[in-house]
């Protein structure tokens, strides 16, 4: 796909690819229950019992092939007044926040994720729809980041 | 028993310049604290109480007429076990015991009432309203008044007839209001228009004399109430701008999307009935039916006598017939409005305006949700006339202060004349929005300068192809959809929380994307999908840097601090060849 949707004279900054592990491996783990799942259907005998567990499990090799690639979809960019996020290949979505629109940022880090020197940024505005995430930043780099956005929301305050 | 607790009364601060009001009125917010209306407890949990008396005094009925006025038969007592509980204490020779215990459960209740009444205080300071209360958990509550997103003031019923009202003060967030409940209904207005005085940022030695401006348009008149007069509210009761029609409303309710739900499951049951034979649906049919009827005349009732006015400290919306609520809306708390008109209503051409707010105040609107309804039925004058009340603090300040700062950067002016122009500005900028989202609400196609899907999105928008889209307009964006149920979203840029774009594989393949503009939540979702990538993508970028511009100039959170001096409302024919004047002549309405 050349006419991908695209930002002029946008920097994007990647996220760690190490990423892609904590996420392959889920994706593969909730593959295997449903597929497991889904195997109960064979007790009735009919082919469709079969063609469901087959389809699940192609989705989930798919899904799983592909993460690599969707974890370098991830990038985000400091701009001079907002923040500018992207992510998804299939589904994809950009969202600007203003700094000074943020009203709080969380630093969240499963155990996985930790084992991989990684964090989850998550920034919340007054809007619910806003929904913005930077996960797997190496940790040095999320608190740093995080400093920085704090402080740059700080200088930028707004009301509501 | 007294009213303001004797040791706590101070003398009334002269915030009044003109005329000092009345000491019930003002010295509520004086600093010190004071405790809320002696009917306050009945009110609160009296209503129970009540229930109980009339039970008892309606068992008692025959005893009580008897003991005082001995009837020829003199039945004092005859009968005991006839199932009646006071007639069978009387006539077991308990009717001591009863009597005490009833006295002493009343005590011990008026007892609990009164110091639960006691210790629930507030205080109003200059910076925050605070609020304690409880007697064994105690709770107290202090909010900052630049952070209020509105107050409300409802009188029920019962509370109408003590003469008292419940304040309830609306901050951004879940559970964060502060209710005052309840205040003598003279001293809620007079505290709501103090609170908003001092939230608004006027100090006492700014306020100028009294608005000799007045305006010819609704715009004007309201910026000019807005900017110059430092007693907008309180001297006199405002008008509304609005007048509702009995019928409209009443039509407006029977040609609702509900009735459209109604008539399907009128036609499912008959035709169940008709196929089967059977009349087990009718137990559905007629709790729908009851249901609905509440449904239409709650719609109506509440909304009979509506009124939507302009104060100097934002717009005041009133509700109610019996149980009434009156809400002000300070300038810059609305996050976005929607102006939309189902099919059946489009041959009378009414319009239905909703917004989204940061806060509800708990008092609920007509269809029982949280109240985010300004106008519920109107014509396409009504809506010019509440947007005209809407606009100039939320689009047109905001639009005029950015515009001033490019004028200024580039060196066209100086900082006076932008002071001095600024209110004069404000009234074009909001002019011209204002002339956009008319031109916006039944047009289709690029008219009204909207940038529209492509053709090929047709395959997702069938009919409403040519009036998907959306434009920019000073201090907001305008989203149009929708050619069948037509909506004309508006999000003011300064509170904009974040933009999105975003494409799924079908909207790709098609060369298509979709806009989101995030606000706090409520009943509108500002989302435009189904337009050209291309389109979309610079859109997306522009509104991004417009937020940032627009947040920047934004100071509606103390609304009138940095206001300029009276008298600045006069035009500046020099400066209006800096700024675009309105770019198409408008109905601005008449001045009601």
């Amino acid at each position: 796909m050349t006419d991908r949707l695209d930002l002029d004279g946008a920097s994007w900054t990647g996220i760690s690819p190490k990423y892609k592990w904590p996420e392959m491996v889920s994706y593969a783990l909730s593959g295997l229950v449903v597929a497991a799942l889904s195997a109960l259907t064979w007790l009735a005998g009919e082919w469709w019992g079969y063609a469901l567990t087959a389809v699940i499990v192609v989705v989930t090799i798919l899904v799983v092939a592909f993460t690599p690639r969707r974890v370098r979809a991830i990038g985000y960019q400091l701009r001079d007044d907002d923040l500018l996020v992207r992510r998804g290949i299939l589904f994809l979505r950009f969202v600007a926040v203003p700094y000074g629109r943020m009203q709080l940022i969380d630093v969240n880090r499963g155990p996985v994720v930790r084992a991989l020197g990684l964090s989850d940024l998550k920034f919340v505005t007054a809007a619910a729809a806003s929904a913005v995430t930077i996960p797997g930043v190496p940790a040095d780099d999320a608190e740093r980041l995080r400093d920085r956005l704090v402080e740059l929301a700080e200088s930028r305050r707004a009301g509501l | 028993m007294s009213w303001t607790p004797g040791g706590d009364f101070t003398p009334p601060k002269d915030f009044r310049a003109q005329e000092p009001a009345p000491p019930s009125s003002t010295d509520f917010t004086d600093g010190e604290w004071h405790r809320l209306h002696p009917a306050t407890p009945l009110l609160k949990g009296g209503i129970v109480f009540v229930v109980i008396l009339g039970i008892f005094i309606n068992n008692a009925r025959e005893q009580l007429i008897g003991f005082f006025i001995p009837g020829p038969d003199g039945n004092r007592g005859g009968r005991g076990d006839d199932g009646d509980p006071v007639g069978y204490a009387v006539g077991h020779g308990l009717i001591g015991f009863v009597v005490l215990g009833i006295v002493a459960l009343l005590v011990i209740i008026i007892a609990i009432f009164y110091v639960s009444w006691r210790v629930n205080t507030f205080r109003v300071t200059a910076d925050t309203v605070e609020v304690r209360s409880g007697i064994l958990f105690r709770t107290n509550r202090r909010a900052r008044l630049d952070r209020i997103q509105g107050i409300n003031i409802e009188r029920r019923l019962l509370a109408r007839i003590f003469g008292a009202a419940k304040l309830e003060i609306s901050q951004a967030g879940h559970d964060a209001n502060v209710p005052l409940a309840y205040l003598r209904s003279a001293s809620a207005d007079a505290v709501r228009s103090e609170i908003l005085r001092r939230a608004s940022g006027t100090r006492e030695a700014e306020k100028g004399e009294p608005g000799q401006h007045q305006g010819t348009g609704v715009i004007e008149k309201r910026l000019n109430e807005f900017l110059a007069e430092p007693l907008g509210e309180g001297q006199t009761e405002p008008q509304s701008v609005v007048k509702m029609h009995p019928g409209r409303l009443v039509g407006s309710a029977i040609l609702s999307p509900f009735t459209l739900f109604l008539a399907a499951v009128i036609a499912a049951v008959i035709i169940s009935i008709a196929t089967t034979g059977q009349y087990v649906l009718l137990v559905v049919f007629f709790p729908t039916i009851l249901g609905s009827f509440s449904y239409y005349s709650r719609r109506v009732v509440k909304s009979l006598r509506y009124s939507i006015a302009s104060t100097r400290d934002g717009i005041r919306i009133g509700w109610g017939l019996l149980s009434t609520s009156n809400e002000t809306l300070p300038p810059g708390r609305i996050h976005s409005i929607r102006l939309s008109q189902p099919l059946a209503w489009r041959p009378f051409g009414w319009w239905e305006v909703k917004i989204n707010v940061a806060s509800h105040s708990s008092a609920k609107g007509a269809d029982n949700q949280a109240n985010t309804t300004i106008l519920p039925v109107g014509s396409a004058d009504d809506v010019t006339r509440v947007l005209g009340l809407v606009l100039p603090e939320l689009v047109g300040l905001t639009a005029a202060d950015v515009a001033a700062e490019d004028a200024l950067a580039r060196g066209e002016t100086t900082a006076d004349e932008v002071a001095a122009g600024s209110p004069q500005r404000a009234v074009e900028e909001s002019t011209r929005t204002l002339s956009l989202i008319e031109a916006g609400m039944t047009s289709s196609g690029t008219e009204g300068g909207f940038t529209v899907s492509p053709r090929r999105a047709a395959v997702l928008r069938w009919f409403s192809w040519r009036r998907n889209g959306f434009r920019e307009a000073p201090g907001a964006v305008l989203l149009r959809k929708g050619a069948i149920w037509r909506e004309l979203i508006v999000v003011p840029l300064p509170r904009l929380q974040s933009v999105g774009v975003r494409q799924g594989p079908i909207l790709r393949r098609l060369r298509l994307a979709s806009l989101e503009f995030h606000t706090v939540q409520g009943p509108i979702t500002a989302n435009v999908g189904a337009l050209d990538q291309g389109d979309a993508r610079d859109f997306f970028s522009k509104a991004a840097a417009d937020a940032v511009s627009a947040a920047k100039a934004d100071r509606t959170h103390r609304w009138l601090e940095t206001q300029v001096a009276p008298g600045a409302g006069e035009p500046q024919a020099d400066d209006a060849t800096a700024f675009p004047a309105p770019d198409a002549s408008t109905r601005l309405g008449d001045d009601r």
